[in-house]
Protein backbone atom coordinates (compact mmCIF):
# COMPACT_ATOMS: atom_id res chain seq x y z
CA UNK A 1 0.00 0.00 0.00
CA UNK A 2 2.68 2.13 0.58
CA UNK A 3 6.00 2.02 -1.48
CA UNK A 4 9.79 2.24 -0.60
CA UNK A 5 9.52 5.17 -3.31
CA UNK A 6 6.51 6.41 -1.46
CA UNK A 7 8.87 6.25 1.98
CA UNK A 8 11.62 8.16 0.41
CA UNK A 9 9.50 10.38 -1.37
CA UNK A 10 7.45 11.90 1.75
CA UNK A 11 10.88 12.14 3.74
CA UNK A 12 12.41 14.05 0.81
CA UNK A 13 9.55 16.46 1.13
CA UNK A 14 9.46 16.63 5.05
CA UNK A 15 13.41 17.31 5.20
CA UNK A 16 14.26 13.96 6.85
CA UNK A 17 17.05 11.25 6.28
CA UNK A 18 16.26 8.05 7.57
CA UNK A 19 18.62 5.23 7.81
CA UNK A 20 18.18 2.18 6.24
CA UNK A 21 17.00 0.33 9.43
CA UNK A 22 14.34 3.26 9.50
CA UNK A 23 12.79 3.33 5.96
CA UNK A 24 12.28 -0.68 6.01
CA UNK A 25 10.39 0.05 9.75
CA UNK A 26 8.57 2.91 8.36
CA UNK A 27 7.27 1.14 5.46
CA UNK A 28 6.00 -1.32 7.76
CA UNK A 29 4.30 1.08 10.33
CA UNK A 30 2.86 3.75 7.82
CA UNK A 31 1.47 0.29 5.52
CA UNK A 32 -0.65 -0.54 8.81
CA UNK A 33 -1.68 2.49 9.50
CA UNK A 34 -2.88 3.62 6.38
CA UNK A 35 -4.38 0.47 5.95
CA UNK A 36 -6.17 1.44 9.27
CA UNK A 37 -7.27 5.12 8.52
CA UNK A 38 -8.85 4.25 5.09
CA UNK A 39 -11.41 2.67 6.83
CA UNK A 40 -12.64 6.40 6.61
CA UNK A 41 -13.56 6.04 3.00
CA UNK A 42 -17.04 3.91 3.73
CA UNK A 43 -18.59 6.55 5.75
CA UNK A 44 -20.94 8.53 2.83
CA UNK A 45 -19.48 12.48 3.29
CA UNK A 46 -21.01 13.96 0.52
CA UNK A 47 -23.02 17.26 1.44
CA UNK A 48 -20.82 17.45 4.40
CA UNK A 49 -18.42 20.18 4.73
CA UNK A 50 -15.14 19.87 5.94
CA UNK A 51 -14.62 21.51 8.99
CA UNK A 52 -12.54 24.34 8.60
CA UNK A 53 -11.90 25.60 12.10
CA UNK A 54 -13.17 24.80 15.18
CA UNK A 55 -15.06 26.98 18.10
CA UNK A 56 -13.59 30.15 16.64
CA UNK A 57 -16.73 32.81 15.82
CA UNK A 58 -14.40 35.54 14.04
CA UNK A 59 -10.73 36.38 14.20
CA UNK A 60 -10.63 39.49 16.53
CA UNK A 61 -9.16 42.49 15.07
CA UNK A 62 -6.25 44.06 17.41
CA UNK A 63 -5.61 47.87 17.02
CA UNK A 64 -3.07 48.65 14.30
CA UNK A 65 -0.55 49.62 16.65
CA UNK A 66 3.47 48.84 17.12
CA UNK A 67 4.47 47.11 19.85
CA UNK A 68 7.40 45.81 21.02
CA UNK A 69 9.38 43.16 19.35
CA UNK A 70 12.00 40.78 20.36
CA UNK A 71 15.10 42.04 20.48
CA UNK A 72 17.81 41.40 17.76
CA UNK A 73 19.80 39.83 20.22
CA UNK A 74 17.62 38.00 22.29
CA UNK A 75 16.02 36.49 19.12
CA UNK A 76 19.55 35.18 18.30
CA UNK A 77 20.57 34.11 22.03
CA UNK A 78 19.99 30.86 21.35
CA UNK A 79 21.00 30.08 17.88
CA UNK A 80 23.50 27.45 17.36
CA UNK A 81 25.24 29.58 14.94
CA UNK A 82 24.97 33.36 14.27
CA UNK A 83 26.72 36.35 12.62
CA UNK A 84 25.63 38.99 14.83
CA UNK A 85 22.95 40.77 12.78
CA UNK A 86 21.41 36.93 11.81
CA UNK A 87 21.25 33.67 11.55
CA UNK A 88 24.40 31.79 10.09
CA UNK A 89 23.67 28.89 8.09
CA UNK A 90 25.65 26.86 5.35
CA UNK A 91 26.10 28.09 1.86
CA UNK A 92 23.28 27.42 -0.58
CA UNK A 93 23.59 29.05 -3.41
CA UNK A 94 26.80 29.04 -5.74
CA UNK A 95 29.02 32.40 -5.86
CA UNK A 96 29.20 33.43 -9.10
CA UNK B 1 1.99 8.35 54.46
CA UNK B 2 0.76 11.63 53.93
CA UNK B 3 2.50 15.10 53.71
CA UNK B 4 1.26 18.82 53.96
CA UNK B 5 0.81 18.43 49.88
CA UNK B 6 -1.99 15.62 50.25
CA UNK B 7 -3.66 19.08 51.36
CA UNK B 8 -5.77 20.06 48.41
CA UNK B 9 -4.82 23.58 46.52
CA UNK B 10 -7.43 25.55 48.01
CA UNK B 11 -6.49 24.84 51.23
CA UNK B 12 -2.26 25.35 50.96
CA UNK B 13 -3.53 28.62 49.12
CA UNK B 14 -5.68 29.74 52.11
CA UNK B 15 -2.77 29.11 54.52
CA UNK B 16 -0.32 30.73 52.98
CA UNK B 17 -2.55 33.79 52.79
CA UNK B 18 -3.23 33.38 56.35
CA UNK B 19 0.62 32.97 57.13
CA UNK B 20 0.11 29.28 59.09
CA UNK B 21 2.44 27.83 56.31
CA UNK B 22 5.08 29.56 54.15
CA UNK B 23 5.58 29.25 50.53
CA UNK B 24 9.13 28.62 51.18
CA UNK B 25 8.13 25.35 53.33
CA UNK B 26 5.74 24.37 50.52
CA UNK B 27 8.31 24.54 48.33
CA UNK B 28 10.67 22.51 50.39
CA UNK B 29 8.27 19.84 51.00
CA UNK B 30 7.79 19.21 47.20
CA UNK B 31 11.37 20.00 46.28
CA UNK B 32 11.86 17.22 48.66
CA UNK B 33 9.25 14.88 47.33
CA UNK B 34 10.75 15.53 44.02
CA UNK B 35 14.00 13.90 45.03
CA UNK B 36 12.53 11.09 46.91
CA UNK B 37 10.46 10.52 43.60
CA UNK B 38 13.86 10.69 41.34
CA UNK B 39 12.89 6.91 40.01
CA UNK B 40 9.37 8.08 38.71
CA UNK B 41 11.08 9.63 36.01
CA UNK B 42 8.43 12.39 36.54
CA UNK B 43 10.55 15.75 35.33
CA UNK B 44 13.26 16.61 33.35
CA UNK B 45 14.48 20.02 34.83
CA UNK B 46 13.78 21.12 38.63
CA UNK B 47 14.27 25.27 39.16
CA UNK B 48 15.21 24.78 43.22
CA UNK B 49 16.62 27.94 42.85
CA UNK B 50 14.16 29.85 41.11
CA UNK B 51 11.29 27.81 43.35
CA UNK B 52 13.10 28.73 46.56
CA UNK B 53 13.66 32.50 45.52
CA UNK B 54 9.77 32.84 44.04
CA UNK B 55 9.05 31.06 47.66
CA UNK B 56 10.55 33.57 50.04
CA UNK B 57 9.51 36.89 47.72
CA UNK B 58 5.58 35.42 48.31
CA UNK B 59 6.71 35.21 52.06
CA UNK B 60 8.47 38.72 52.08
CA UNK B 61 4.73 39.58 50.44
CA UNK B 62 2.92 38.78 53.32
CA UNK B 63 4.86 39.98 56.11
CA UNK B 64 4.57 43.34 54.10
CA UNK B 65 0.81 43.40 54.46
CA UNK B 66 0.08 42.79 50.76
CA UNK B 67 -2.19 40.42 49.17
CA UNK B 68 -1.33 37.35 47.77
CA UNK B 69 -2.76 35.55 44.46
CA UNK B 70 -5.41 32.76 44.78
CA UNK B 71 -2.52 30.25 44.23
CA UNK B 72 -0.04 31.82 46.97
CA UNK B 73 2.76 29.50 47.34
CA UNK B 74 1.46 26.46 45.67
CA UNK B 75 4.20 24.44 44.24
CA UNK B 76 3.43 23.45 40.43
CA UNK B 77 4.70 21.38 37.64
CA UNK B 78 4.87 22.79 33.81
CA UNK B 79 4.63 20.26 31.29
CA UNK B 80 7.84 20.53 29.45
CA UNK B 81 5.91 22.11 26.28
CA UNK B 82 4.98 25.02 27.41
CA UNK B 83 8.07 27.95 27.49
CA UNK B 84 9.59 29.28 30.77
CA UNK B 85 11.82 32.08 30.47
CA UNK B 86 13.76 30.90 32.98
CA UNK B 87 14.13 27.41 32.64
CA UNK B 88 15.08 25.28 29.81
CA UNK B 89 11.66 23.56 27.56
CA UNK B 90 12.71 20.75 25.59
CA UNK B 91 9.38 19.58 24.52
CA UNK B 92 11.31 15.70 25.67
CA UNK B 93 13.22 16.35 22.17
CA UNK B 94 16.55 16.12 21.21
CA UNK B 95 16.04 18.52 19.30
CA UNK B 96 15.82 21.07 21.64
CA UNK B 97 18.69 20.46 23.15
CA UNK B 98 21.97 22.09 22.53
CA UNK B 99 24.74 20.05 20.12
CA UNK B 100 27.76 19.22 21.95
CA UNK B 101 30.40 17.55 20.19
CA UNK B 102 28.20 17.25 16.89
CA UNK B 103 25.24 15.27 19.16
CA UNK B 104 22.10 16.35 21.12
CA UNK B 105 23.19 17.01 24.75
CA UNK B 106 20.87 16.70 28.16
CA UNK B 107 17.55 18.62 28.92
CA UNK B 108 19.85 20.85 31.44
CA UNK B 109 20.96 22.03 28.25
CA UNK B 110 17.76 22.49 26.34
CA UNK B 111 16.42 25.78 24.77
CA UNK B 112 16.29 28.69 26.83
CA UNK B 113 12.67 30.63 25.75
CA UNK B 114 12.84 34.50 25.36
CA UNK B 115 9.24 34.18 27.10
CA UNK B 116 6.94 32.69 29.48
CA UNK B 117 3.56 30.81 28.02
CA UNK B 118 0.62 33.02 29.05
CA UNK B 119 -0.25 30.08 31.04
CA UNK B 120 2.70 30.20 32.64
CA UNK B 121 2.75 33.74 33.16
CA UNK B 122 -0.94 34.04 34.93
CA UNK B 123 0.29 31.10 36.74
CA UNK B 124 3.13 33.42 38.11
CA UNK B 125 0.84 36.39 38.72
CA UNK B 126 -1.44 34.22 40.62
CA UNK B 127 1.30 33.60 43.42
CA UNK B 128 2.22 29.62 42.67
CA UNK B 129 5.87 28.50 42.84
CA UNK B 130 6.92 26.53 39.49
CA UNK B 131 9.33 24.09 40.72
CA UNK B 132 10.01 22.33 37.31
CA UNK B 133 9.10 20.66 33.92
CA UNK B 134 7.97 17.63 33.70
CA UNK B 135 8.44 14.85 31.16
CA UNK B 136 5.89 14.05 28.48
CA UNK B 137 6.21 11.75 25.09
CA UNK B 138 8.44 14.15 22.96
CA UNK B 139 6.02 16.94 21.41
CA UNK B 140 3.36 15.24 23.08
CA UNK B 141 2.67 12.51 20.65
CA UNK B 142 1.90 9.43 22.58
CA UNK B 143 -0.01 8.03 25.60
CA UNK B 144 2.45 6.81 27.70
CA UNK B 145 5.33 9.00 27.87
CA UNK B 146 7.59 6.58 26.29
CA UNK B 147 8.07 8.58 23.61
CA UNK B 148 10.35 10.61 25.80
CA UNK B 149 13.89 10.88 24.50
CA UNK B 150 14.73 10.95 28.43
CA UNK B 151 13.31 8.39 29.27
CA UNK B 152 9.84 6.80 30.52
CA UNK B 153 7.94 8.33 33.11
CA UNK B 154 6.21 5.69 35.68
CA UNK B 155 3.10 5.16 37.43
CA UNK B 156 3.53 5.68 40.94
CA UNK B 157 0.60 2.69 41.43
CA UNK B 158 2.97 0.41 39.73
CA UNK B 159 6.55 1.65 38.42
CA UNK B 160 5.87 -1.08 36.32
CA UNK B 161 3.53 0.72 34.60
CA UNK B 162 2.84 3.89 32.21
CA UNK B 163 1.39 6.55 34.01
CA UNK B 164 -0.09 7.52 30.39
CA UNK B 165 0.84 10.12 28.58
CA UNK B 166 1.70 12.73 26.83
CA UNK B 167 1.35 14.88 30.03
CA UNK B 168 2.57 11.48 32.11
CA UNK B 169 4.68 13.71 34.00
CA UNK B 170 2.50 16.23 35.15
CA UNK B 171 0.20 13.63 36.23
CA UNK B 172 2.58 11.53 38.39
CA UNK B 173 3.85 15.11 40.29
CA UNK B 174 0.30 15.68 41.45
CA UNK B 175 -0.46 11.49 41.92
CA UNK B 176 2.32 11.17 43.60
CA UNK B 177 2.12 14.71 45.61
CA UNK B 178 4.89 16.42 44.45
CA UNK B 179 3.18 19.25 43.65
CA UNK B 180 -0.49 19.22 44.24
CA UNK B 181 -1.20 20.43 40.85
CA UNK B 182 0.72 20.96 37.41
CA UNK B 183 0.12 21.84 34.15
CA UNK B 184 -0.52 19.68 30.83
CA UNK B 185 -1.57 20.16 27.34
CA UNK B 186 -4.08 17.63 25.81
CA UNK B 187 -4.30 17.48 22.31
CA UNK B 188 -6.22 14.18 22.12
CA UNK B 189 -6.29 12.84 25.89
CA UNK B 190 -3.26 13.65 26.79
CA UNK B 191 -4.43 15.60 30.05
CA UNK B 192 -7.50 13.01 30.58
CA UNK B 193 -5.78 10.14 30.04
CA UNK B 194 -2.86 10.39 32.31
CA UNK B 195 -4.96 11.63 34.78
CA UNK B 196 -7.60 8.30 34.99
CA UNK B 197 -4.13 6.27 35.12
CA UNK B 198 -2.67 7.69 37.68
CA UNK B 199 -5.89 8.13 39.70
CA UNK B 200 -5.85 12.32 39.94
CA UNK B 201 -8.31 15.02 38.39
CA UNK B 202 -7.48 16.33 34.61
CA UNK B 203 -9.11 18.74 32.64
CA UNK B 204 -9.04 19.79 29.17
CA UNK B 205 -10.84 22.92 28.15
CA UNK B 206 -13.07 24.16 25.53
CA UNK B 207 -10.82 24.90 22.43
CA UNK B 208 -10.29 28.44 22.77
CA UNK B 209 -10.59 28.28 26.89
CA UNK B 210 -6.99 28.54 27.66
CA UNK B 211 -4.23 31.02 25.17
CA UNK B 212 -1.83 28.61 23.66
CA UNK B 213 0.70 30.92 23.35
CA UNK B 214 3.96 29.81 24.39
CA UNK B 215 2.69 25.96 24.19
CA UNK B 216 5.06 24.59 21.65
CA UNK B 217 2.44 23.58 18.98
CA UNK B 218 1.88 19.96 17.83
CA UNK B 219 -1.78 20.04 16.23
CA UNK B 220 -2.82 23.60 16.36
CA UNK B 221 -6.81 23.27 16.34
CA UNK B 222 -6.48 20.19 18.71
CA UNK B 223 -3.83 21.69 21.25
CA UNK B 224 -5.56 23.21 24.76
CA UNK B 225 -3.52 24.02 28.15
CA UNK B 226 -4.98 22.54 31.06
CA UNK B 227 -4.77 21.58 35.10
CA UNK B 228 -4.60 18.33 36.71
CA UNK B 229 -4.72 18.55 40.55
CA UNK B 230 -5.51 16.33 43.30
CA UNK B 231 -8.72 17.37 43.83
CA UNK B 232 -11.88 18.90 41.78
CA UNK B 233 -11.79 22.21 43.26
CA UNK B 234 -7.96 22.55 42.91
CA UNK B 235 -8.40 21.68 39.10
CA UNK B 236 -11.10 24.44 39.07
CA UNK B 237 -8.97 27.36 40.67
CA UNK B 238 -5.82 26.15 38.34
CA UNK B 239 -8.57 26.70 35.20
CA UNK B 240 -10.12 30.09 36.34
CA UNK B 241 -6.34 31.33 36.65
CA UNK B 242 -5.55 29.83 33.51
CA UNK B 243 -8.44 30.80 31.27
CA UNK B 244 -9.60 33.73 29.52
CA UNK B 245 -8.75 35.96 26.25
CA UNK B 246 -4.77 36.56 25.34
CA UNK B 247 -4.14 39.13 22.55
CA UNK B 248 -1.34 36.85 21.74
CA UNK B 249 -3.53 33.59 20.60
CA UNK B 250 -6.17 34.98 18.45
CA UNK B 251 -8.03 31.73 18.50
CA UNK B 252 -8.07 32.38 22.90
CA UNK B 253 -12.18 33.17 23.31
CA UNK B 254 -13.14 36.67 23.73
CA UNK B 255 -15.83 35.04 26.75
CA UNK B 256 -15.58 35.63 30.32
CA UNK B 257 -14.12 33.07 32.67
CA UNK B 258 -16.64 31.26 35.20
CA UNK B 259 -16.51 31.19 38.40
CA UNK B 260 -15.56 27.36 38.84
CA UNK B 261 -15.29 27.26 42.25
CA UNK B 262 -18.54 28.21 42.60
CA UNK B 263 -19.84 25.63 40.45
CA UNK B 264 -18.53 23.04 42.92
CA UNK B 265 -20.76 23.53 45.51
CA UNK B 266 -23.83 23.15 42.52
CA UNK B 267 -26.34 20.68 43.24
CA UNK B 268 -26.61 18.33 40.64
CA UNK B 269 -30.32 17.07 40.98
CA UNK B 270 -31.58 17.64 37.51
CA UNK B 271 -29.35 17.59 35.47
CA UNK B 272 -28.99 15.25 32.56
CA UNK B 273 -26.24 12.58 31.98
CA UNK B 274 -26.20 10.98 28.42
CA UNK B 275 -24.23 7.55 28.64
CA UNK B 276 -23.49 6.63 25.06
CA UNK B 277 -23.52 3.10 24.28
CA UNK B 278 -20.36 3.32 21.62
CA UNK B 279 -18.01 3.68 24.45
CA UNK B 280 -19.36 0.44 26.40
CA UNK B 281 -18.31 -2.08 23.79
CA UNK B 282 -15.72 -4.64 22.86
CA UNK B 283 -12.89 -3.58 24.14
CA UNK B 284 -13.32 -1.80 27.23
CA UNK B 285 -11.77 -3.83 30.29
CA UNK B 286 -14.85 -5.10 32.97
CA UNK B 287 -13.60 -3.58 35.96
CA UNK B 288 -13.29 -0.23 34.35
CA UNK B 289 -16.82 -0.23 33.15
CA UNK B 290 -17.91 -1.64 36.53
CA UNK B 291 -16.19 1.15 38.16
CA UNK B 292 -17.49 3.73 35.69
CA UNK B 293 -21.27 2.64 35.85
CA UNK B 294 -20.97 2.60 39.75
CA UNK B 295 -19.92 6.37 39.09
CA UNK B 296 -22.96 6.88 37.11
CA UNK B 297 -25.56 5.26 39.56
CA UNK B 298 -23.91 6.84 42.11
CA UNK B 299 -25.07 10.50 40.17
CA UNK B 300 -28.41 8.83 38.98
CA UNK B 301 -29.12 8.72 42.64
CA UNK B 302 -28.17 12.56 43.29
CA UNK B 303 -30.87 13.46 41.32
CA UNK B 304 -29.19 13.37 37.53
CA UNK B 305 -31.56 12.00 35.40
CA UNK B 306 -29.45 9.45 33.00
CA UNK B 307 -30.37 8.35 29.62
CA UNK B 308 -29.11 6.86 26.62
CA UNK B 309 -27.64 8.56 23.56
CA UNK B 310 -25.99 8.07 20.45
CA UNK B 311 -22.47 8.79 19.21
CA UNK B 312 -22.41 6.90 16.30
CA UNK B 313 -18.85 8.10 14.26
CA UNK B 314 -17.04 7.21 17.14
CA UNK B 315 -15.46 4.31 15.97
CA UNK B 316 -13.94 6.61 13.70
CA UNK B 317 -12.12 9.21 15.73
CA UNK B 318 -9.31 7.76 15.82
CA UNK B 319 -8.41 7.49 12.02
CA UNK B 320 -9.95 10.89 11.66
CA UNK B 321 -7.69 12.07 14.26
CA UNK B 322 -4.32 10.69 12.98
CA UNK B 323 -5.15 12.12 10.04
CA UNK B 324 -5.78 15.67 10.90
CA UNK B 325 -3.52 15.62 13.82
CA UNK B 326 -0.32 14.06 11.90
CA UNK B 327 -0.86 16.49 8.94
CA UNK B 328 -0.95 19.81 11.10
CA UNK B 329 2.38 18.25 13.13
CA UNK B 330 3.89 18.18 9.90
CA UNK B 331 3.47 21.44 9.19
CA UNK B 332 4.13 22.59 12.74
CA UNK B 333 7.45 21.14 13.38
CA UNK B 334 8.64 21.90 10.33
CA UNK B 335 10.24 25.05 12.27
CA UNK B 336 12.74 22.60 13.91
CA UNK B 337 15.12 23.11 11.32
CA UNK B 338 18.83 23.77 13.09
CA UNK B 339 18.65 27.38 12.05
CA UNK B 340 17.19 29.47 14.96
CA UNK B 341 17.35 27.10 18.31
CA UNK B 342 18.19 23.89 19.80
CA UNK B 343 20.01 21.19 17.79
CA UNK B 344 22.26 21.43 14.42
CA UNK B 345 23.98 18.91 12.85
CA UNK B 346 26.17 20.19 9.91
CA UNK B 347 27.53 16.93 7.95
CA UNK B 348 31.19 17.70 6.60
CA UNK B 349 30.84 19.81 3.31
CA UNK B 350 27.05 19.96 3.50
CA UNK B 351 25.02 22.32 2.11
CA UNK B 352 21.83 23.67 4.06
CA UNK B 353 19.88 20.75 2.88
CA UNK B 354 22.24 18.07 4.24
CA UNK B 355 21.99 20.22 7.32
CA UNK B 356 18.17 20.25 7.63
CA UNK B 357 18.32 16.64 6.79
CA UNK B 358 21.12 15.89 9.59
CA UNK B 359 19.53 17.81 12.30
CA UNK B 360 15.88 16.49 12.09
CA UNK B 361 17.59 12.67 11.51
CA UNK B 362 19.22 12.98 14.81
CA UNK B 363 17.10 15.10 16.74
CA UNK B 364 13.78 13.36 15.91
CA UNK B 365 12.42 10.45 17.72
CA UNK B 366 11.03 7.36 16.20
CA UNK B 367 6.89 8.26 16.87
CA UNK B 368 7.62 11.91 15.89
CA UNK B 369 9.50 10.88 12.47
CA UNK B 370 6.15 8.80 11.78
CA UNK B 371 3.99 11.21 12.64
CA UNK B 372 5.40 13.76 10.32
CA UNK B 373 5.70 11.32 7.28
CA UNK B 374 1.83 10.12 7.98
CA UNK B 375 1.29 13.76 7.99
CA UNK B 376 3.12 14.84 4.74
CA UNK B 377 2.05 12.14 3.32
CA UNK B 378 -2.09 12.60 3.81
CA UNK B 379 -1.46 16.13 2.43
CA UNK B 380 0.86 15.37 -0.38
CA UNK B 381 -0.60 15.63 -4.09
CA UNK B 382 -2.67 13.19 -5.13
CA UNK B 383 -3.65 11.88 -1.23
CA UNK B 384 -5.10 15.08 -0.06
CA UNK B 385 -8.61 14.44 -1.31
CA UNK B 386 -8.62 10.98 -0.19
CA UNK B 387 -7.45 11.21 3.41
CA UNK B 388 -7.27 15.08 4.52
CA UNK B 389 -10.30 16.29 2.61
CA UNK B 390 -12.27 13.21 4.16
CA UNK B 391 -10.96 13.47 7.09
CA UNK B 392 -12.20 17.25 7.91
CA UNK B 393 -15.52 15.63 6.70
CA UNK B 394 -15.20 12.84 9.10
CA UNK B 395 -14.51 15.70 11.74
CA UNK B 396 -18.01 17.82 10.62
CA UNK B 397 -19.88 14.67 11.46
CA UNK B 398 -18.13 13.59 14.66
CA UNK B 399 -18.81 17.16 15.64
CA UNK B 400 -22.38 16.97 14.81
CA UNK B 401 -22.61 13.76 17.06
CA UNK B 402 -21.65 15.80 19.97
CA UNK B 403 -24.25 18.51 19.25
CA UNK B 404 -27.48 16.15 18.57
CA UNK B 405 -26.72 14.90 21.92
CA UNK B 406 -26.28 17.70 23.78
CA UNK B 407 -29.52 18.98 22.28
CA UNK B 408 -31.04 16.33 24.94
CA UNK B 409 -28.38 16.05 28.01
CA UNK B 410 -26.45 18.35 29.68
CA UNK B 411 -23.02 15.82 30.11
CA UNK B 412 -21.96 13.06 28.84
CA UNK B 413 -20.41 10.01 31.23
CA UNK B 414 -17.87 7.46 29.69
CA UNK B 415 -14.97 5.89 30.59
CA UNK B 416 -11.78 7.93 30.05
CA UNK B 417 -9.38 5.14 29.07
CA UNK B 418 -11.01 1.83 27.74
CA UNK B 419 -8.33 -0.03 30.14
CA UNK B 420 -6.52 0.91 33.24
CA UNK B 421 -2.42 1.49 32.99
CA UNK B 422 -0.59 -0.65 31.04
CA UNK B 423 2.81 -2.15 31.04
CA UNK B 424 5.66 -0.23 29.88
CA UNK B 425 6.99 -1.67 26.70
CA UNK B 426 3.12 -3.78 26.06
CA UNK B 427 2.47 -1.18 23.27
CA UNK B 428 5.88 0.26 21.94
CA UNK B 429 5.74 -1.85 19.36
CA UNK B 430 2.59 -1.15 17.74
CA UNK B 431 1.54 2.09 17.16
CA UNK B 432 -1.84 1.29 16.15
CA UNK B 433 -2.19 0.02 19.13
CA UNK B 434 -1.38 2.67 21.21
CA UNK B 435 -3.49 4.77 18.98
CA UNK B 436 -6.63 2.38 19.81
CA UNK B 437 -6.26 3.00 23.27
CA UNK B 438 -7.20 6.95 22.56
CA UNK B 439 -10.25 5.96 21.37
CA UNK B 440 -12.48 7.98 24.23
CA UNK B 441 -11.06 11.01 24.27
CA UNK B 442 -10.10 11.73 20.29
CA UNK B 443 -13.54 12.79 19.24
CA UNK B 444 -14.12 15.49 22.01
CA UNK B 445 -10.86 16.50 20.81
CA UNK B 446 -11.91 16.87 17.39
CA UNK B 447 -15.05 18.42 18.42
CA UNK B 448 -13.30 21.44 20.94
CA UNK B 449 -15.49 20.43 23.85
CA UNK B 450 -15.17 20.53 27.32
CA UNK B 451 -13.94 17.10 29.36
CA UNK B 452 -12.63 16.24 32.39
CA UNK B 453 -11.40 13.39 34.11
CA UNK B 454 -12.13 12.21 37.88
CA UNK B 455 -10.83 9.38 39.64
CA UNK B 456 -13.98 6.71 40.27
CA UNK B 457 -12.94 3.32 42.38
CA UNK B 458 -9.91 1.62 41.46
CA UNK B 459 -9.67 -1.59 39.75
CA UNK B 460 -9.30 -4.44 42.42
CA UNK B 461 -6.04 -6.44 42.61
CA UNK B 462 -5.99 -9.92 40.98
CA UNK B 463 -3.87 -12.32 38.41
CA UNK B 464 -0.66 -10.27 39.48
CA UNK B 465 -2.56 -7.13 38.03
CA UNK B 466 -2.32 -4.54 41.54
CA UNK B 467 -4.80 -1.89 42.27
CA UNK B 468 -4.87 0.66 39.77
CA UNK B 469 -6.95 3.86 38.99
CA UNK B 470 -10.31 4.53 36.91
CA UNK B 471 -11.21 7.52 35.43
CA UNK B 472 -14.55 8.96 34.97
CA UNK B 473 -15.16 11.19 32.01
CA UNK B 474 -17.69 13.91 31.71
CA UNK B 475 -17.81 15.77 28.70
CA UNK B 476 -20.04 18.91 27.87
CA UNK B 477 -20.50 21.67 25.34
CA UNK B 478 -18.16 23.98 24.32
CA UNK B 479 -17.27 26.74 27.62
CA UNK B 480 -19.50 24.25 29.53
CA UNK B 481 -16.79 23.67 32.31
CA UNK B 482 -18.70 24.88 34.91
CA UNK B 483 -21.21 21.85 34.69
CA UNK B 484 -18.07 19.65 34.36
CA UNK B 485 -17.24 21.06 37.85
CA UNK B 486 -20.18 20.79 39.36
CA UNK B 487 -21.00 17.07 38.25
CA UNK B 488 -16.99 16.12 39.31
CA UNK B 489 -17.27 17.71 42.73
CA UNK B 490 -20.89 15.70 43.40
CA UNK B 491 -19.27 12.82 41.99
CA UNK B 492 -15.69 13.25 44.19
CA UNK B 493 -17.66 14.18 47.64
CA UNK B 494 -19.89 10.96 47.08
CA UNK B 495 -17.03 8.67 46.05
CA UNK B 496 -14.26 8.44 48.84
CA UNK B 497 -12.35 6.18 46.46
CA UNK B 498 -8.89 5.90 47.13
CA UNK B 499 -6.99 8.39 45.02
CA UNK B 500 -3.41 8.04 46.56
CA UNK B 501 -0.87 5.24 45.08
CA UNK B 502 0.30 3.01 47.40
CA UNK B 503 3.96 3.80 49.62
CA UNK B 504 6.53 2.49 47.74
Amino acid sequence: MITRKDVLHVARLARLELSEAEIERMIQDLGKILEYIAELNQVDTSGVAPTAHIAVEAAPFRADAIVPGLAAETALAEAPRHGGSGFAVPAFVEEG
Amino acid sequence: MTGVLDLPITDLAERVRAGEISAEELAKESLSAIERGRDLNAFLNVSADAALEAARGIDARRRGGKSLGPLAGVPIAIKDVLCTYDAPTTCASKILTRAENGAPSSPAKGWRPPYDATAVARLRAADAVLVGKTNMDEFAMGSSTENSAFGPAKNPWDPRRTPGGSSGGSAVAVAARMTPGSLGTDTGGSIRQPAALTGVVGVKPSYGRVSRYGAVAFASSLDQIGPFASDVRGAARLLRVIAGHDPHDSTSAQLPVDDYEAACDRPVKGLRLGVPAEYFEKGLDPDVASSVHHAIAALEKEGCVVKPVNLPHTRYGVACYYIVATAEASSNLARFDGVRFGLRVEPPRGDLQAMYGATRESGFGPEVKRRILLGTYVLSAGYYDAYYRQAQKIRTLVKQDFDRAFAEVDAITAPTSPTPAFELGERVEDPLAMYLGDIYTLPASLAGIAGISVPCAPTPAKNGRPELPVGLQLLGPAFAEARLFQLAACWEALSRVRTRPPAP
